[in-house]
């Protein structure tokens, strides 16, 4: 992979003034395809003092200084910047938000690479009253808008692992995810617990099968395993399912969506879940405690919320396979 | 033992695995948005030179090798063994055949060559990328061939074999590519 060179006196942009010009189209696309729908544009903040609690999302803790901490108006302690505006955006679903959508920044520590910035733009939105077809089917309209491409197909988890790699996910013994894995790939990590199912999932998914997934066409794919529902309600299908989906274009994972989970005391057993694994990761647990909590038992009205890496759609239309190459100042010159 | 974090992961890296030194030569971050973190290693054995595909989940760590590059000069050779002096120590490094590998076919008394060091222990020399050996043996050539293409077998003052164009003699002076072991030209003393 080519590595992108910042001229030598080092304060040039990475990225093209042609693809910066691209950026702001696709923002333009962004800004009216939801105006033109009815959403509302709201802003919220990137710094809080809740976070997403997720066995494998790191937020970057800010301390606010002495001064701050001295004032009673400064809230509680610490903050942290965002990972996605999801708790905040559904915050504003209980409080009367009917459509709501923002284009923002998240920041994941740790995550940096070709497809990877820290520091990257979220296209995320609401709609109350969605079923979950509604919602993949608002996802579509905005990939033909943005990607120019053909309505994405739309498969379910387990097909796509059936179709591809003969193995049923919701259904086969951990043992049977990890044998797959060692026979398909040249090398697994060592350190990958035998009852880790979810790591070995997501092992198969992303070195076997993502690779090939969206090529020519997009594709969504919807209800994954009940383990890996992260905010999304389950379905008591037989066997259940996570109310999840994801869009997938060229290899790449473009967004994520849930049919939103709403109860709230399911929420609380979730972040236990997670912060248990967080600690056998050798991860500090994160805060349990949070506002939409207050707001899901408040009554969080049953919506569909998505969330867009906005950065990798511009890197598909721009033909970039280096996401450095699609903003004004990647991490590595920040 | 110090070791390296997947976060410190990244090319260029040297690392100890089942007591080998290895070149971390490729690391790429696959990292699905709400599942596992990946690092996938492409790690090449310093030693043995062979390539090995590794896949570290993030936390993962890797133990560092104290791998060093010194310049030394060959002294001399007895039986199998060759000995080195680094240039700026004064020490001295006995390597086998098998540790020298293909240079000993290059390796003229007083030539500096680089030296890799793992833990302290030497893995490999390079000689310089150009050498200059005598013929010691080869078949007469046929008087006026100049024909670079039509080759034959000699043998030089190292004792190796190699191939050089059928107008080289005995006693000439040639040129040697390392790299290849191919011959590039006649030199004059």
């Amino acid at each position: 992979m080519p590595k992108p060179s910042p001229k030598r006196d080092g304060f040039h942009p990475a990225a093209s003034w042609e693809v910066l010009r691209l950026r702001a189209k696709l923002l333009r696309r962004v800004r009216a395809f939801f105006d033109q729908r009815g959403f509302l544009e709201v802003e919220t903040p990137l710094l809080s003092a809740d976070t997403v609690v997720d066995r494998h999302l790191d937020p970057f803790c800010v301390e606010l200084g002495a001064e701050a901490s001295r004032s009673a108006a400064a809230g509680p302690q610490p903050r942290w910047l965002q990972t996605s505006p999801e708790f905040a955006m559904k915050r504003l679903l209980a409080a009367g938000g009917e459509a709501i959508y923002q284009i923002t920044r998240a920041f994941r520590r740790g995550e940096i690479g070709p497809l990877h910035n820290p520091e990257f733009t979220i296209v995320e939105w609401y709609r109350v009253g969605d079923t979950m077809a509604a919602g993949i089917a608002r996802l579509g309209e905005l990939a033909v808008e943005l990607l120019e491409c053909p309505p994405p197909e739309v498969v379910t988890y387990r097909d796509v692992f059936l179709e591809r790699i003969s193995l049923d996910p919701l259904t086969a013994e951990t043992a049977e995810l990890e044998q797959a894995a060692r026979q398909r790939l040249p090398a697994v990590p060592e350190s990958f617990a035998p009852d880790d199912r979810d790591g070995w999932l997501d092992l198969l998914l992303s070195e076997c099968i993502q690779p090939d997934l969206g090529r020519g066409r997009p594709v969504v794919v919807c209800d994954y395993p009940v383990s890996q529902a992260a905010l999304a309600m389950v379905r008591p299908t037989d066997p259940p399912v996570a109310a999840r989906f994801e869009l997938f274009a060229q290899g790449l994972e473009l967004a994520n969506g849930y049919l939103e989970l709403l109860d709230a005391a399911v929420l609380r057993d979730r972040m236990k879940s997670a912060n248990a694994w967080r600690l056998r990761d050798g991860k500090s647990a994160l805060p349990e405690s949070n506002r939409l909590l207050a707001a899901m038992e408040a009554g969080l009205p049953r919506c569909v919320g998505v969330a867009l890496g906005f950065d990798r759609v511009v890197m598909l239309r721009a033909g970039e396979n280096d996401i450095r190459r699609v903003m004004a100042f990647p991490f590595h010159i920040a | 033992m110090a070791t390296y974090n997947t976060s410190e992961f990244r090319k260029g890296l040297k690392v100890q695995i089942d007591g080998e030194p290895y070149l971390m030569i490729e690391c790429n971050f696959v990292k699905p948005g709400k599942g596992q973190a990946l690092y996938k290693c492409r790690l090449k054995n310093l030693v043995r030179n062979t390539v090995l595909d590794r896949t570290y989940k993030s936390g993962d760590s890797i133990e560092a090798a104290d791998v060093e590059e010194i310049q030394t000069q060959f002294l001399y050779r007895q039986g199998d063994q060759f000995v080195f002096m680094d240039n700026n120590t004064y020490e001295q490094y006995e390597l086998s055949k098998d540790q020298v590998d293909d240079a000993w076919k290059y390796l003229k008394e007083g030539m500096n060559c680089a030296m890799v060091l793992f833990n302290g222990r030497p893995i490999s020399v390079t000689p310089p990328n150009h050498v200059v050996l005598r013929v010691e043996y080869c078949e007469p050539g046929a008087r006026g061939n100049t024909a670079t293409n039509v080759t034959k077998p000699c043998t030089v003052e190292t004792g190796a074999e190699m191939s050089v164009p059928a107008f080289v003699e005995m006693g000439d002076l040639i040129k040697v590519d390392t790299r290849t072991g191919e011959y590039i030209e006649r030199v004059k003393e």
